[in-house]
């Protein structure tokens, strides 16, 4: 479970990003966060990764509260949490196989449980003819898939995503989104950050809406669950791209 | 296991793609390494033949005309008796003049000698020659020797010996100063070397740290990296100056004896073996190579991981 109790996150600018956020997430969740280019939506991800320290209350994951952990303790406690960018973050000097399989060499995997699990995740998300190729010789949906693999590849808990899609065409946000839905049904919490209101809309899950650095709207678990039954891509509006 | 190779891999990579500065960084360690071996086996060699030069030369007393033989073996008791002494031999004035003989024209010496015939030239220069126990003594035997009235004259090998001391302690002093600024300028490209690997590999080090990489897997391809340098740069001065020494050895060897000068020199300056200064250059390769190439890079890096 992920909370985030009366958090507030001042950047040395004096720019106070998050103000007084209060914020529940249960395991298994799908939720979206929108808002406005500003409203603190990335911060709220670096805060939950830990590479920011809030500036006043407490984030607590999985019983671990952020705060408290000490430097050496948070390399380990990133393995339980994947991410994934809008600029997908690979690693361009290196093959498929090879971006995915440097976040299990990073955490010290054996050789024997890297050719195990990389052909699985590979499998998963649909890469297994593409193993080889460079991230320039992939399409961005493609490229997309690779982080995604190797954010998975390490069985985290919570996936993070920042706008996902943004970078992507419409078949390929569709496919991206689908991934993950899938990676959530297998029981990972899964958040994503998203402008497009075509995704939020047509998926019926529960969306969290930012404003200023607080939460100006929260549809809640209730919504989510009466949308479950809802085909995502079927009922999409046309303007998938619209800016909420 | 895997990880081990991996972090070998990539520092091996770096080192490849950064290839102008490791070169650099490199040739630098190998001059600092280098420089060092050979003032070392200069300065411990020139020490030694002082050392063998006092020894093996010891000090020779020559005595006034007319001194009888009963007064030269009263001197000797005296000589005895004050302390000190390892060894003291009586050489007469024959014995000196086939010495000499031998030293001085060598292999043609009795032809050369024929001249002399049986006029000794070296007539009253028989003398004492005395062997101390300790050289650190031998000015001071000197100066008792010379209080004998019969004494006209003391040899011993002092001057040679100062002159290779004071030249000891000028090599020292420059090769202190130059293998300083080596050392300095090693410190500096090894860093800078470091940095430039950190600035290319930014984006993978930023990647390694989302995705949960220790601090230590993050460094430890740099570390690589640097203590390859190192060991790059004391192996190349190392093993040239096994080749080096043995020539020079060689070398030595052969101008002393082929000059019949000096080949009464030859007993003395030869070069200590190679395996006794041989420990002490590995060490230096050890310590200034790759010693400081594992902590500068350590360091370099570790300014990196702070932010
Ligand atoms: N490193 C930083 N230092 C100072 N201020 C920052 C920093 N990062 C972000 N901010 C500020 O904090 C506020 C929230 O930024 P954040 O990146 O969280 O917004 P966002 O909701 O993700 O926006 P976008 O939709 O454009 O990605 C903004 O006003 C931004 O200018
Ligand atoms: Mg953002």
């Amino acid at each position: 479970m992920i909370e985030f109790k009366n958090v507030s996150k001042v950047y040395e600018t004096g720019n106070r990003a998050v103000r007084n956020l209060n914020l529940k997430i249960d395991d298994g969740e799908f939720v979206f966060i929108v808002g406005r280019s500003g409203s603190g939506k990335s911060t709220l991800i670096r805060l939950l990764m830990r590479e920011l320290k809030a500036t006043e209350g407490t984030i607590t994951v999985n019983g671990k509260e952020l705060g408290r952990l000490k430097r050496s303790e948070i390399p380990k406690y990133r393995r339980g949490i994947g991410v994934v960018f809008q600029d997908f973050r690979l690693l361009n000097d290196r093959n498929v196989y090879e971006n995915i399989a440097f976040a299990q060499r990073v955490i010290g995997a054996s050789g024997r449980e890297i050719r195990e699990n990389v052909p699985e995740i590979l499998k998963l998300t649909g890469l297994s003819a593409k193993y080889k190729n460079m991230p320039n010789q992939l399409s961005g949906g493609e490229q997309q898939r690779v982080a995604i693999a190797r954010a998975l590849i390490n069985k985290p808990s919570v996936i993070l995503a920042d706008e996902p899609t943004g970078n992507l065409d419409e078949k390929n946000s569709e496919e991206i989104m689908k991934l993950l839905y899938e990676i959530n049904a297998m029981g990972t919490t899964v958040i994503v950050i998203t402008h497009s209101r075509g995704i939020v809309e047509a998926s019926g899950k529960r969306v969290i809406s930012m404003e200023k650095g607080t939460i100006r709207s929260d549809t809640g678990q209730a919504a989510a669950a009466q949308a479950d039954e809802t085909v995502p891509w079927e009922t999409a509006e046309p303007n998938w791209g619209g800016i909420i | 296991m895997s990880t081990f190779l991996y972090c070998i891999k990539r520092g091996l990579v770096n080192l490849r793609k950064n290839w102008l500065f490791s070169i650099a960084s490199t040739a630098t360690i190998a001059a600092c390494v280098f420089l060092f071996c050979l003032f070392y086996a200069v300065v411990v060699n020139v020490s030694n033949i002082a050392y063998q030069a006092e020894t093996t030369i010891g000090i020779s007393v020559f005595f006034n005309e007319g001194v009888s033989a009963e007064q030269k073996e009263a001197f000797k008791e005296q000589i005895l008796e004050h302390g000190g002494v390892k060894e003291i031999n009586y050489k007469s004035a024959d014995e000196a003049w086939e010495s000499f003989k031998a030293d001085y024209f060598g292999d043609k010496a009795e032809e050369l000698a024929e001249a002399f015939a049986d006029d000794n030239p070296l007539a009253e220069s028989d003398s004492y020659e005395i062997f101390l126990n300790n050289i650190e003594d031998q000015q001071a035997e000197v100066d008792y020797i010379r209080g004998f009235d019969i004494v006209r004259e003391v040899n011993y090998a002092n001057s040679v010996v100062s002159a290779l001391k004071e030249m000891n302690t000028l090599i020292t002093a420059v090769s202190v100063a130059m293998i300083s600024i080596l050392f300095a300028i090693s410190i500096f490209l090894i860093s800078n070397t470091i940095n430039l690997a950190a600035h290319f590999r930014k984006r993978e080090t930023e990647i390694m740290r989302m995705i949960g990489a220790t601090n230590s897997m993050i460094r430890a391809p740099f570390v690589v990296e640097g203590t390859f340098i190192g060991f790059a740069g004391a192996l190349i001065p190392i093993v040239s100056m096994l080749f080096l020494y043995k020539r020079a050895e060689v070398y030595l060897a052969e101008r002393l004896s082929s000059s019949g000068q000096l080949s009464a020199l030859a007993d003395i300056a030869t070069l200590i073996p190679f395996k006794e200064v041989y420990p002490v250059m590995l060490a230096a390769g050890a310590v200034l190579g790759v010693g400081m190439g594992f902590v500068v890079s350590f360091l370099t890096i570790g300014k990196h991981l702070r932010v």
